[in-house]
């Protein structure tokens, strides 16, 4: 008896002691739930989620308590005699036809509450346009010039590739790097306008709590107020099946303070200005006798 | 073909009934017609299952080690359409073939030439839609769902896979009619329509059902064809078109669609459950009338698919509020059930085995079906694992175990033969638990945040997808029992009675083990009916 409770003590010694090891934190054995998110939308979507669950939780206890005792209770072999006359109870169906429609009525309220704050597309920020394709992102911030296409990290896609021999696990971010990520402010309220080039996308980061449709030919609007003290770098997917590669263009957002997002506008606005004004140069004319000529003129 | 020389009754020695492939080729006898559909569904299951098991070896570790990724989406979008199409829909009509003229005391189906055309059909739609696998272009890899433009990517496979719809289709549209006709007008006289049993009215609906909606689906497939080669732009925005409306008409009949694969699954459990928990079923009209109220709600909540596309507020609303309402009169279903056993008398043959893990499971697929009706909380589920777990929950432990149930009930009766009933317990234990290290940790990857649809992750999600995919190795491995089973009963056992089962209530069980080849060739009179009435 007592060698039975030491052997089961150490057991649960060894299974708390595994919970608490590096190991453990860094595998992926505790991502059970949707995380809370870093914006105030993204929380009250994770609060209605686990209200909803809760929920669930609680009329599932009901239920399967009563099959589960159902099923000890009423056995033929424990000498259970059936009760052949109980095939209604009108008082108890419509009990269990009202309380259900009260109870989703409770949901349906805060659910329709956060959609219309969802919906809400007024006194937005900054505007950035963002175009799926096969398979990467563009991201075009129109109010500022700046533009740039996101696509799949080299070293992920290097990794990815069909019997390639690297370890996914010695990249850093597999999977959800790119070369060049979305930059945006803290604390404003971001819109973005999605469309696509060529077949359906769509574009999440599940910290943020919304993902909406890329759409060729057509604008979809989403927004995001990522919190001020949230900042840092958060990644997400494509999510709707675009292709052979829909699992290999990832979202990477880099939300900094307005002050280094600025900054960081400046100083992709200027590297695109030389590109502009190279041109002129670039069509100089083609024989060396005849630019040795401008050359010696200018 | 399994040897059915006793399943022939001593009473037709006047049948000049064919032999060897004409039997089967000619057939128009509802229970050759039935046993043929049934054997379709296990074929197209296992090939189905075959993809499903590359799926989930492929996902067994982060990085790409088998496939590549374009053969990936191929085999997700083929998994799906063979099982739905080519095993779970044939099975219910297998079943519907087989039980619906012994229930109601009909010597056949309504219409068996039309009967024996809606079978064969089947093998031709489905080889083809197989053999997309083996063209240039492959097989379709844009979904099941077949969304434009992707789809319009695909190369000889599309058209191909466009046509194998189209007649799996028209072989459902024609099993429906018959079932309907066969239902309204050949009962026997005492029959009337409140006293069928729960399956017989399962399939009435079922029928309307697919009557509706499998046109639909041939319109926006046919629109998708001319699209592509005839120059329409009904899914393109350069010429006035909108991808989002194919989304719109096919989930029209999508939404229906699970419904179809999941109303007969009521029906049987709604008569295992009474047979061994020797009580009558509790609330009997009023299961009528739910499965008719989610039925017809089944046809306002289609745009629950799509709330990611940019749909207006109103529409949102809309249809979460109606999606939330369809949760009442299933909730009220898994309530009558659960009455039903409550001081019944219960015994655990496999076919109340695999009842009673429906009941359990797909609750909680309803459950999760219920957390994704809400659009806000859909906006991070959408298009994740969480939806790959949801309706993995409703059609696996939903349809196909009550599939399984079915056949487990059934059996005895259809071969004259008890079944060996410890290795069905295996099948189903091994079922139960595998089903559930498979799918469960699917929730966890997607409210983790794993897109569904892709053939390699971020290795933060390792750990849960191993788990998953050896469920998936432990569930298909399982089921060879099954088939196993089958062939074994079908060459003999212990011999089975009439009612085979104590509880049993039906028809059916009116009639020998194995039934006649003609049963009912005369109506049963209401002494019979009232013998074996169920209510």
């Amino acid at each position: 008896m007592i060698r039975k409770m030491m052997v089961s003590l150490a057991a649960l010694a060894a299974f708390a002691a595994l919970l608490a090891s590096p190991a453990y934190a860094e595998s992926g054995w505790h991502l059970l739930n949707m995380p809370p998110g870093v914006s105030e939308l993204s929380k009250k979507i994770y609060s209605l989620h686990m209200l909803i669950f809760y929920v669930c939780v609680a009329i599932g206890v009901v239920v399967f308590g009563v099959m589960i005792y159902s099923i000890f209770a009423f056995r033929k072999s424990k000498g259970s005699i059936p009760d052949v006359t109980m095939v209604h109870d009108t008082r108890v169906e419509v009990l269990w036809t009202i309380v259900p429609v009260i109870i989703l009525v409770a949901m349906a309220v805060p659910a329709a509450k956060t959609l219309v704050a969802i919906e809400d597309m007024r006194n937005t920020e900054l505007t950035i346009k963002v175009t799926g394709f096969q398979w990467g992102w563009n991201y075009d911030y129109i109010d500022n010039g700046v533009s740039f296409f996101s696509r799949l990290d080299r070293q992920s896609d290097a990794a990815r590739q069909l019997s390639s021999g690297i370890d996914p696990h010695s990249v850093p971010n597999y999977l959800l790097n790119v070369d060049h990520p979305l930059v945006v402010p803290a604390g404003k309220k971001i819109r973005l306008l999605l469309t696509a080039n060529d077949v359906i996308h769509s574009w999440w980061v599940p910290a943020f709590g919304m993902k909406k449709d890329a759409i060729p030919g057509f604008v979809n609007e989403m927004w995001f107020k990522i919190d001020t003290d949230k900042l840092g770098v958060y990644r997400g997917q494509c999510v709707e099946l675009c292709g052979r590669d829909h699992g290999f263009m990832p979202i990477v957002v880099d939300v900094r303070t307005q002050e280094d997002f600025d900054a960081w506008v400046k100083e992709q606005a200027a590297q695109s200005k030389p590109q502009q004004a190279a041109k002129p140069i670039e069509q100089a004319p083609a024989t060396a006798q005849a630019s040795n000529a401008s050359a010696a003129a200018g | 073909m399994a040897d059915h020389a006793h399943v022939a009754s001593t009473h037709d020695d006047h049948d000049h009934k064919p032999h060897g492939w004409r039997r089967y080729v000619y057939a128009t006898n509802h229970k050759d017609i039935g046993t043929m559909y049934l054997v379709f569904a296990g074929i197209m299951f296992f090939i189905g299952g075959t993809m499903a098991l590359v799926i989930r070896a492929e996902l067994f570790q982060p990085g790409l080690q088998f496939v590549d990724p374009q053969l990936f989406n191929e085999m997700t979008t083929m998994h799906a359409l063979m099982m739905i199409f080519g095993a779970v829909m044939p099975a219910w009509t297998g079943l519907a073939n087989w039980m619906i003229p012994m229930q109601v005391g009909a010597p056949d189906m309504a219409l068996p030439r039309l009967n024996n055309f809606s079978f064969w059909i089947l093998p031709f739609a489905f080889t083809l839609l197989l053999a997309t696998l083996f063209v240039p272009g492959g097989g379709p890899a844009g979904g099941w769902t077949l969304y434009p433009p992707l789809v319009l990517q695909g190369g000889a496979g599309f058209p191909m896979t466009i046509f194998a719809i189209h007649l799996a289709g028209a072989s459902s549209i024609l099993g429906a009619i018959n079932v309907i006709v066969t239902i309204l007008n050949m009962r026997a006289p005492s029959m009337t329509l409140l006293r069928m049993p729960l399956f017989v009215w399962s399939w009435l609906i079922t029928a309307y059902l697919l009557i509706a909606v499998m046109p639909v689906l041939a319109g926006a497939v046919t629109m998708l064809l001319t699209d592509h080669f005839f120059g329409t732009t009904f899914f393109t925005a350069s010429g006035g078109g909108d991808p989002v409306m194919f989304q719109h008409i096919f989930w029209f009949f999508g939404h229906p669609e699970v419904y179809i694969l999941i109303l007969p699954a009521f029906g049987i459990v709604s008569e295992i459950i009474p047979a061994f928990s020797r009580k009558p079923i509790f609330g009997y009209e009023t299961m009528v009338y739910a499965i008719a109220s989610i039925a017809f709600l089944s046809f306002i909540v289609w745009a629950h698919h799509m709330f990611t596309v940019g749909m207006p507020l109103a529409g949102q609303l809309f249809f979460m509020l109606s999606t939330m309402l369809i949760a009442v009169p299933t909730g009220v279903k898994v309530f009558n059930w659960t009455a039903t056993m409550w001081k019944g008398s219960l015994t655990f043959e496999p076919p109340m085995l695999f009842a009673l893990a429906f009941l359990f499971l797909f609750t909680i697929g309803g459950f999760s079906g219920l957390m994704l009706a809400i659009v806000p909380a859909d906006f991070q589920y959408h298009d994740t694992y969480f939806v790959v777990a949801h309706f993995h929950y409703v059609l696996v432990p939903g349809a196909i175990f009550g599939i399984m149930a079915g056949v487990y009930y059934w059996l005895p009766k259809w071969t004259g033969n008890m079944y060996d009933m410890a290795l069905a317990k295996w099948h189903f234990w091994l079922s139960a638990i595998f089903v559930n290290v498979l799918f469960f940790p699917q929730h966890f990857l997607g409210l983790a945040g794993m897109p569904r649809r892709i053939p390699d992750y971020a290795v933060q999600f390792a750990d849960w997808n191993m788990v998953s995919s050896i469920g998936a190795f432990g569930f298909g491995l399982s089921q060879l029992l099954f088939p196993y089973l089958i062939v074994k009963c079908v060459r003999g056992g212990e011999r089975a009675t009439s009612k085979v089962w104590e509880g049993a209530h039906g028809l059916e069980w009116e009639l020998p083990s194995p039934a006649p080849y003609h049963s009912w060739t005369e109506a049963p009179n209401e002494a019979v009916i009232a013998k074996g009435a169920a209510h």
